[in-house]
């Protein structure tokens, strides 16, 4: 059963693999510089290595969208992903799968009444106007540095075939590693928070995360993709779409694996935190997209020719056109899923200022007298919830945020038996500790759990909200959801 | 990675070679010219035999390394222009051996007041496939210096052109009978055809070097 809400995803993946690997090796195996053969390998095992190792911070861009917390909803986001894709392929459209899981998860968002992070979105629509634009400005660069290099190098034509098709080998294998770690997210991302399998102990020594297992198979996916359909797709980008030279078109993979490396890489976002630096959002963003503008790049640097305003203006539409299909798509989908099939698409988030949220609510100095009137009274979700609230009083951002936060009711008991599961892997001995001297309470909210831990163990104190503290604040939330996930229980209907 | 390296560094030696053997035969062909015209048959055969020789290894070579580049799909981009000029290089390697041939079998009988003018364009010939050659590595790895030496060769060419002409202006009116006329106005034009030979051959690599800038 989980296979079959799994393949819409490995579908995703899939195409994926058929489509983008061409972006990495197309004009090397199209210009014949490297074989499909080993174009294919090299992508995959890269692809796979990149998704499994690196997958995780773009996959946590797109949960803080929306958390699609039911696998029959991960399954029709990312189908109506899937579809979205295919028709705007078919109609001859760039479209990006990247912009069409965020309008998936959009249109889910829509459907259960979920908040959408507004500054998530934000972050993930900069992301995608940014990302051709840094791929023009490390292709100009790059290939300002080949030129100057062949030029005064005196390399001998033969021996710069040679290096080109070694260094086109190496680059296109760090294109495979960033495609992994940024695109996993589009493929496997709405699995994620809904996804019941717990971490893996390989040999003893390893601890493998649910999360890793699924961008494993969706790395799998990805490299089915590569080596079944994406040679026909290759030799077309390759041979039509550009008409690069080697050293070009080596500029270009290099261009393309940097940005997407960027968006995806976690080890950059803590050097740069820890540098006092402001990070770059991990967001999946479009490996086309980024060819196009490192190939714009070029033509910018050689005199601006040949430079079809166009194509950029069919790509910015693509940022429009594709994630509102998606979310229609996915709108309909889930309707039809839930209503027809009686397929459960989303786990219910309701809200409710509960007397012990009216205090939290007070105490952080967010509380309103106008919204007495709604005390004890159980919202489905997000939507109704919100519309009520600004019926009763217009709160601002940040007091509407601690109003959310306190009244999102949830359901968890600390039973001895999920006591004995804690993963000494995932939390330290001092918070298992304090988990275990609640056995057998309950609570109705997260932030009541949160705070009888941190009464426990002072492991469990909120860590304050400061840049230095980045790192640390994301470990922290994952240490949570942990809890969180293996103590929640169903909700009691009222 | 070695094995790759290995086969380009083969290759680049076959091509030098092949080079050379352009080079040698170019000076070889004016030194027999200057045996021919100075009555020295033996010197001049031997030279001869010798241009033959090479004209034979250079097409070996030119094969081999035009398989090469298939078989190992190497510089795929600019394998059709390389193997263009290797092929048309062995174009005026074969009108010197064919000249030289030809003198051989026919033997014209150059007056003494026209050998200075042979042995001019047979010099300036020789000039012109040096600066050929000298194009054609720099090609390999200074695409921006071909440039300068095409300009060179094509300068010889045109003074190749002129010692022709001028030739040509001396043989018709000069008191020899018309058939001896014709042969040797046949002669100026074989000596001639090193120089036009190389300046084709510089126009192709001209072009070529203009298409391998980055």
């Amino acid at each position: 059963m989980i296979l079959l809400f799994l393949s819409s995803g490995l579908f995703l993946g899939w195409s994926l693999g058929a489509n983008d690997a061409a972006n990495v090796f197309g004009t090397a195996v199209a210009t014949r510089m490297v074989r499909f053969q080993t174009a294919a390998i090299v992508s995959s095992v890269f692809i796979v290595i990149g998704a499994v190792v690196a997958g995780g911070g773009t996959t946590a861009t797109l949960g803080d969208l929306g958390a699609v917390n039911a696998l029959g909803g991960s399954f029709m986001v990312a189908l109506a992903a899937a579809l979205a894709v295919m028709w705007m392929t078919r109609a001859g459209l760039p479209v990006s799968v990247s912009q069409a899981i965020i309008g998936g998860i959009i249109g889910w968002n829509l459907f259960t009444g979920t908040r959408t992070d507004v500054a998530s979105l934000v972050k993930i629509i900069s992301s995608w106007v940014a990302c051709p634009l840094l791929a023009a400005g490390f292709a100009a660069l790059l290939y300002l540095a080949a030129r100057t290099v062949v030029a005064r190098a005196r390399i001998h034509l033969l021996e710069l075939d040679a290096g080109t098709r070694y260094f086109l080998i190496a680059a296109g294998a760090f294109g495979a590693f960033a495609l992994g770690a940024n695109n996993i997210a589009n493929v496997m991302g709405v699995f994620v928070p809904a996804f019941p399998m717990k971490s893996l102990s390989l040999f003893g020594a390893f601890q493998v995360t649910h999360a890793q297992i699924l961008f494993f198979v969706g790395g799998l996916a990805i490299a089915v993709g590569v080596f079944t359909y994406s040679q026909r797709v290759m030799m077309t980008v390759g041979k039509s779409l550009f008409k690069l030279n080697p050293v070009t078109a080596l500029v270009v993979v290099l261009a393309e694996s940097l940005v997407l490396f960027l968006f995806a890489s976690e080890g950059l976002e803590n050097w740069l935190i820890g540098h006092g630096l402001p990070p770059i959002p991990l967001v999946p963003v479009s490996s086309s997209q980024a060819v196009i503008g490192a190939v714009i790049g070029i033509a910018l640097v050689k005199g601006g020719r040949g430079v079809k305003l166009a194509v950029l203006g069919r790509v910015a539409g693509g940022w429009v056109a594709t994630p509102a299909i998606a979310t229609l798509v996915a709108f309909l989908g889930l309707f039809f899923l839930q209503n027809v099939f009686g397929v459960v698409v989303r786990r219910p988030v309701p809200f409710e200022l509960t007397p012990p949220a009216v205090q939290r609510i007070a105490g952080q100095g967010a509380w309103d007298p106008a919204l007495g009137r709604l005390s004890g009274i159980r919202f489905r979700n997000a939507g109704e919830f919100s519309a009520a609230l600004s019926k009763e009083a217009d709160l601002g951002a940040r007091r509407l945020e601690a109003v959310f936060e306190a009244s999102e009711i949830d359901s968890f008991v600390i039973d001895p038996p999920g006591t004995w599961e804690l993963d000494a892997s995932v939390l330290t001995a001092g918070q298992i500790d304090a988990v275990r001297s609640l056995v057998r309470t309950s609570y109705r909210h997260k932030w009541q759990l949160h705070e009888a831990l941190a009464g426990a163990s002072n492991e469990w104190a909120p860590v304050p909200d400061t840049r230095a503290n980045h790192l640390r604040k994301k470990a922290f939330a994952s240490e949570l959801r942990y809890v969180f996930d293996l103590f929640r229980v169903e909700l009691d209907s009222r | 990675m070695k094995s790759l390296f290995a086969k380009t560094k083969f290759l680049e030696s076959r091509i030098e070679k092949y080079l050379d053997h352009t080079s040698e035969v170019a000076m070889l062909f004016r030194e027999a010219m200057k045996d021919y015209l100075e009555g020295r048959d033996e010197e001049f055969e031997a030279r001869r035999r010798q241009v033959t020789d090479l004209e034979k290894q250079a097409d070996e070579i030119r094969l081999e390394v035009e398989r090469q580049l298939y078989l190992e799909t190497l510089i795929p981009e600019s394998r059709g222009d390389v193997l263009g000029i290797l092929e048309h290089t062995d174009e005026v390697i074969t009108a010197a051996k064919t000249t030289l041939m030809l003198l051989s079998v026919q033997r014209p009988n150059i007056p003494e007041s026209m050998r200075a003018d042979y042995r001019e364009l047979a010099e300036y010939g020789c000039r012109a496939v040096q600066e050929l050659v000298m194009g054609i590595r720099a090609y390999f790895r200074t695409a921006a210096s071909v440039r300068d030496h095409v300009h060179k060769v094509v300068f010889w060419e045109g003074e190749a052109d002129t010692v022709a002409e001028r030739l040509k202006r001396k043989i018709f009116s000069s008191d020899l009978e018309l058939a001896r006329k014709l042969h040797l106005g046949d002669f100026v034009v074989h000596v001639d055809t090193l120089a036009d030979g190389a300046e084709d051959v510089g126009e192709r690599l001209s072009i070529s070097a203009i298409k391998r800038s980055v």
